[in-house]
């Protein structure tokens, strides 16, 4: 067995000029008194507005080529800029997944007309993505998707119930993850499409989580009608596509930062108090030892390299921190006395948590793929 | 590459003397210090490789994952400080303490001791040829000498070093740092083995999904360990003109490092079962010694207390992380 290492990039480039040119960004456009409460959103918090200020600032499609509206810059510079944007809990959501997710599987896998239509006003912050793969019978079993498209003369016929699509009722596209084969062909069977939410036949209602607040929707299509130029990829490779683009969602800052909030509140309300700072300690060590692999993570995949294995890892770890962390802070500063920003914070975090280890690939699966890794299964 | 000839050499070195008995590896102890093991963290001109700081903690992290019953780290620190120092090397095993002689790795087979303590800002060193001395014996938990020496013998050399005093205690639990990463992957690694071995119910015990589950989080907690090791070692080179970060990072490897060592440690005898929990089978030397390192020079809360107290006292927190790791990116 080779240990699973993390060595850092080789080019040790210095991008504190660039870090300091984000905190200067984030100064001028956060409100000056931005609450903790906000900031406790972390990439759910959703503003266009925002979204778009950052798209001028160059901030978006930062390492996609600039003829598709990029900026042709390197995936450690998108890691410092993430990074900085995810620790002051800027309001990312709007264009969130079309940037991380939506935007690099186009650029991939998607046609040149598809790339020239759309990559740009992503990057300009004004189009948004959903990604349609959950289904109300299909969580983690992903290839078990029973929502289809069938061809017709004139492109392809969808209809089924996409469900836990965050972002739906603002999203501009979806990204839909269906079957267009037999449900026997479990991987072979299945398509990507863009589907542009305006279309007839498609309804989307809100899903409430426990906090009541709306992020999640259900969308149902009703034989919607897509064009031919709606297939993205090939068919039959949706399984393959949609595998390929994992370890850059799993090994990412917003993978040990969803929590950070808080922390920064324990540290403004504990210091001076041992058990608090001691808390703050740990959890702090936690955190520099995932931004270590984070980092190291990213020089592979600038290196071209595929380290699902290692993103895998990074993010079980990092879920385990984000979701410990409002069970420590209250532990050494409880929320039923404490100020009201805290108090915030600390509801916010609490409540959002239990989500920290079922997005983006459950516990359970992570830990699957990590044994497999070990030659387990 | 320099690192691979390290690593190769440290490798056939402690298989070649595997299997270790009780009592003192004299050969392996030679064959170490023939090596110029003991001397890995020393530049060129002081006599050492002038190794890359993670390369230089390889055999150490090799010792540690056969686990050789030497005095290495506690060598490696010792001649670290005597060659800044300018003082005279070690000649044979060697540790340092930074309080009196109590409860000292290997006090009865120990050539020279050093003293380290806090001169305002600076350390004052004094080194002593203890062997044959008065050591009162005591050991580990992993079953290691610990001895005591009621009092020292005149010195045979002192100086006083131009070096921040919080940082040899922190440079001592980096090392301990790099032997729990060394441990931790030969435990991941041996376990991994047996539950592909061993069958129950008619199924190797690798194939039980909660085994799995157990052997993944043991993987985590392992390359954690390993990034944890790295990160500390990487920080030696801030010695002079960063210290502070130098000690934070050092105290940040140690907390992660310990805490992994204790989840691994009770996972890997979880899925060995009896066989695991008995002194014929080659595990306990591991886990023993995690359970010794993790406490040594600073456990997980001594060394949260200080790296949250500097934090907390600091500002916003998310400006004193860049700024720790800022020599990456």
């Amino acid at each position: 067995m080779t240990a699973l290492t993390f060595p850092l990039p080789d080019q040790r480039t210095d991008h504190a000029a660039l870090r300091a040119e984000v905190r200067a960004f984030l100064r001028d456009t956060l409100p000056p008194d931005y609450p903790a409460a906000d900031r406790a959103r972390s990439w759910t918090g959703f503003d266009a507005d925002f979204s778009r200020a950052l798209g001028a600032a160059g901030y978006i499609g930062m390492t996609w080529p600039t003829e598709y509206g990029g900026h042709a810059r390197s995936p450690v510079e998108r890691h410092v800029v993430m990074e900085e944007l995810l620790a002051a809990g800027a309001p990312v959501a709007a264009h969130w997944i079309a940037d991380r997710q939506s935007a690099p599987m186009i650029l991939r896998n998607g046609t040149e007309d598809q790339r020239r239509t759309i990559l740009p006003r992503i990057a300009a912050g004004e189009c948004y993505f959903c990604i349609g793969m959950s289904e109300p019978d299909s969580g983690s079993d992903l290839a078990s998707v029973r929502m289809r498209a069938e061809r017709t003369a004139t492109g392809w016929r969808l209809s089924g119930t996409k469900l836990w699509t965050t972002y739906a009722h603002e999203s501009h596209y979806m990204i839909c993850f269906c079957r267009t084969g037999p449900a026997e062909d479990r991987h072979g069977g299945t398509s990507q499409f863009l589907i542009d939410m305006s279309l007839p036949g498609i309804t989307v209602r809100p899903v409430l989580d426990i906090a009541g607040e709306h992020h999640f929707n259900e969308c149902s299509f009703d034989g919607v009608e897509l064009p031919d130029s709606a297939l993205l990829g090939r068919e039959g490779d949706g399984w393959a596509q949609v595998m390929s683009e994992l370890s850059f969602e799993r090994s990412g800052p917003e993978r040990f930062l969803s929590s950070f909030a808080l922390l920064e509140e324990m540290a403004r309300l504990g210091a001076g108090t041992p058990a608090a700072e001691a808390s703050v300690g740990r959890l702090a060590a936690h955190t520099l030892v995932l931004r270590h692999m984070s980092q190291s993570i990213a020089g592979r995949l600038e290196r071209g390299e595929k380290p699902d294995l290692h993103a895998a890892i990074v993010k079980d770890l990092g879920a385990l921190l984000e979701q410990e962390t409002p069970e420590r802070a209250r532990e050494v500063i409880n929320p039923a006395t404490a100020d009201a920003a805290y108090a915030a914070t600390f509801a916010r975090i609490r409540q959002l948590a239990p989500c920290f280890s079922l997005r983006g690939g459950t516990r359970e699966v992570l830990r699957g793929i990590i044994a497999r890794g070990l030659g387990l299964r | 590459m320099a690192s691979d000839l390290i690593a190769d050499s440290a490798r056939r070195l402690f298989a070649q003397h595997g299997g270790f008995a009780d009592g003192w590896p004299a050969a392996l102890w030679q064959a170490i210090e023939e090596a110029g093991f003991a001397l890995s963290l020393l530049t060129e001109d002081d006599g050492g490789f002038g190794l890359d700081p993670d390369e230089a903690m390889e055999p150490l992290r090799i010792s540690a994952s056969v686990a050789a019953p030497v005095p290495l780290a506690e060598t490696m620190l010792a001649n670290w400080l005597l060659a800044r120092a300018g003082l005279p090397l070690a000649e044979g095993p060697a540790a340092v303490v930074f309080a009196a002689p109590r409860q000292v790795p290997f006090g009865r087979h120990l050539a020279l001791l050093v003293t380290c303590t806090a001169q305002g800002e600076r350390c004052r060193l004094s080194t002593y040829a203890v062997a044959g001395g008065d050591w009162q014996h005591g050991s580990s938990i992993a079953g290691e000498p610990r001895d005591d020496l009621a009092s020292l013998p005149a010195p045979t050399g002192s100086a006083t070093l131009h070096l921040n005093p919080q940082v040899p205690r922190a440079i001592a639990a980096a090392l301990r740092a790099q032997q729990i990463a060394g441990a931790l992957q030969s435990v991941l690694e041996m376990t991994t083995r047996y539950a592909g071995e061993r069958v129950q119910f008619g199924r190797a015990l690798g194939k039980f999904q909660a085994i799995q589950q157990y052997l993944a989080t043991m993987a985590a907690e392992t390359a954690a360990a390993g990034a944890a090791a790295q990160m500390a070692a990487l920080a030696l080179p801030l010695v002079d003109d960063h210290p502070d970060r130098l000690v934070l990072l050092a105290a940040a490897a140690k907390i992660r490092t310990g805490e992994a060592a204790g989840k691994v440690a009770e996972l890997a005898h979880q899925i060995h079962g009896a066989i695991g929990f008995s002194q014929e089978y080659p595990l306990h030397p591991l886990t023993r010694r995690l359970w010794t390192w993790r406490d040594d020079h600073g456990h997980e809360a001594d060394w949260a207390a200080t790296l949250g107290a500097a934090l907390a006292a600091g500002g916003p927190l998310w400006p004193q992380i860049t700024a720790l790791q800022s020599d990456r990116f």
